[in-house]
């Protein structure tokens, strides 16, 4: 049997091939140079090698800010969890007076460009309380993550029942058992997606983190931005190529896992 | 201070503007089994989540087995109550949503295993105890719920709408196994329901409520054979409500004026003192529902399905026989 001629379906796969290529693309040709043979950061690459992504690896500052931005990373995404689970709860089931207000400004971060973020919070936070630059990151970076936190646990809270909560009062639970015996095993998920999501906004953070990172202490995408100005070597593209892959791995398993596509 | 195991005075119950329920008065006695009637609406779950503490009365007090309860919080008050959607604990297996209770109340191990055990058979459900809440069916997750509410031995058990969520079959075995369990356990137990066939057919004395009030409260017997207001007579079946008049005329009844109620099935049809016009018959399998309109509102008849064949728009004589009418004050 003989399919006819279908133009929309033709259009169609053309339009979702250009929006493929626009979003992969820049990802293939970073991958590619990182893994030139060359000397210096090129596309296409000479000759192909792993010797850059190698050389990554042995480079003091990068691994130096590899460890802070990990630690920033699960750091913040922590604190904005211990923060942002019992804010979502409270939301989602009290009668909190300015309760849409309260939402709006949680969600705020998430709307408000990086760089403003960044700017206010280096004009009246950083500077004014005089944070070194560790508390001013962890600062900044809970700020961005607590609204991932928020939404996503509110989207699993919608989902169990109140009647639920209720019921383990009645059978003599208090509120605070209710909360952890029977709340965060049902949120346990939703808690889980939100921690990656905002591991990965932190761990890839650049606007807000360019204002508050020092002399010496630097994450890991600021360093990268920093050493792109006087070194031409694919190095920089090799790393690059590393943390999408972290980020997507870290992300294609917790859609597997959890189905984190649900929250989002 | 009264001697009923539960006892409601002046209670008033409300959320946010609306006043649910005015002023209730209403006690229970031990090990009774009452039902609260009403459509929805009428106060009754509002009621009831007042006397688990769900609710916060705003005046009025809420006595339990002697003791002051208005102020006790709903974790403290030893009242069970089952939720119409059973409301499984959905991370728990059905052991552990039926030993949820014992295990905060820290009941030692060797007990815990065999109440729960004891209570999972009790609603027929050992070699379940592994299962998890999503994968039993409807009528085996409410036997889950009400042997988590049991096994802890709550001094009263509410149960809301426990049988509408279930079908037809079920809903009749899950009637007789609430009847066993009462007798049983001896468990004082109040349920709420807009059905009057479950209030009537389970328990030993049926409220019937309305607008916050209470309408009539007796004996199913009382209520199903003498409604003393046209708001109860209809919700019983008596759907046929006129003015209590003298030379025994139709006239149609007004609110809170005496009158007189029929059943369907006690309309004569084919000869007697009224007229009326068919507006439709409908074949039920052991009845004809025919539909007549009158001059004082329409009455609904029941007539065998032998009976000869009635067209709309036929007008037909038909008799109301005064003997047969319950009396109705209001």
């Amino acid at each position: 049997m003989t399919r006819p001629f279908n133009g929309m379906r033709f259009s169609g796969a053309l339009a979702l091939g250009a929006v493929l290529l626009f979003l992969l693309g820049p990802f293939v040709v970073i991958a590619l140079a990182g893994l030139s043979a060359g000397d210096t950061l090129a596309f296409p690459p000479q000759g192909l090698s792993l010797r850059w992504v190698i050389a990554v690896f042995g480079m003091d500052n990068f691994r130096a800010s590899f460890w802070l931005s990990l630690q920033l990373a699960i750091g913040s995404t922590a604190l904005a969890l211990l923060l942002g689970v019992p804010a979502a709860y409270g939301l989602a089931r009290y009668r909190v007076p300015g309760r849409e207000l309260v939402r709006t400004l949680l969600i705020a971060p998430l709307i408000v460009p990086g760089i403003i973020v960044g700017l206010a919070l280096l004009r009246h936070a950083v500077i004014p309380l005089d944070l070194g630059v560790t508390w001013a990151l962890i600062l900044a970076h809970t700020v961005l993550v607590v609204p991932y936190a928020v939404r996503v646990v509110t989207a699993s809270l919608d989902n169990l029942r109140t009647d639920v909560e209720e019921a383990a009062v009645m059978l003599g639970a208090t509120r605070l058992q209710t909360f952890f015996r029977i709340v965060l095993p049902n949120i346990r998920s939703g808690i889980i997606a939100a921690f990656i999501l905002g591991f990965v906004t932190s761990f890839n953070q650049v606007p807000v983190s360019l204002f508050l990172t020092g002399p010496g202490i630097t994450t890991l995408p600021i360093d990268m931005l920093t050493s792109m100005e006087f070194v031409y070597d694919p190095s920089i593209a090799a790393l690059s190529a590393l943390m999408a892959l972290l980020s997507i791995a870290i992300v294609a398993v917790a859609e597997r896992a959890l189905g984190l596509s649900r929250y989002v | 201070m009264s001697d009923a195991f539960l006892d409601l005075q002046g209670l008033s119950l409300g959320y946010g503007a609306t006043l649910a329920v005015p002023a209730l008065d209403l006690a229970m006695a031990e090990g009774e089994l009452l039902a609260l009637l009403g459509p929805s609406g009428c106060g009754k779950t509002t009621t009831m989540r007042a006397i688990a503490g769900l609710l916060q009365p705003r005046a009025g007090r809420i006595t339990l087995a002697g003791r002051d309860i208005t102020r006790v919080s709903a974790h403290q008050r030893e009242v069970g109550l089952v939720f119409q959607s059973y409301a499984l604990f959905p991370h728990l297996s059905v052991f552990e949503n039926v030993a949820f209770g014992l295990r905060l109340r820290k009941v030692d191990a060797a007990e815990l295993q065999r109440r729960t055990q004891e209570a999972i058979a009790m609603v027929g459900l050992a070699g379940f105890e592994r299962r998890l809440p999503r994968e039993l069916s409807g009528g085996q997750q409410q036997r889950v719920a009400l042997a988590r509410s049991v096994v802890v031995r709550p001094r009263l058990l509410l149960l809301d709408e426990p049988l509408s969520n279930l079908d037809a079959r079920l809903r009749l075995e899950m009637r007789s196994e609430l009847q066993r369990l009462q007798r049983e356990l001896g468990v004082t137990m109040m349920y709420v329901t807009h059905d009057q066939s479950e209030a009537l057919a389970l328990a030993d004395r049926v409220v019937v409520m309305r607008e916050g009030r209470i309408a009539q409260q007796g004996s199913p017997v009382d209520i199903y054979e003498r409604p003393r207001s046209a708001f109860v007579a209809r919700f019983v079946g008596f759907e046929n409500v006129f003015a209590a008049s003298a030379d025994g005329a139709l006239r149609p009844w007004v609110e809170g004026q005496p009158g007189r109620a029929w059943r369907p099935r006690q309309v004569l049809l084919g000869q007697g003192p009224h007229e009326g016009q068919v507006l439709g018959a409908s074949y039920l399998g052991e009845s004809v529902e025919v539909l007549l309109h009158t001059a004082a509102g329409p009455v609904k008849a029941q007539a065998a399905p032998d009976a000869p064949r009635r067209v709309p728009g036929e007008t037909l004589r038909f008799d109301l026989p005064i003997a047969d009418a319950v009396l109705l004050d209001e």
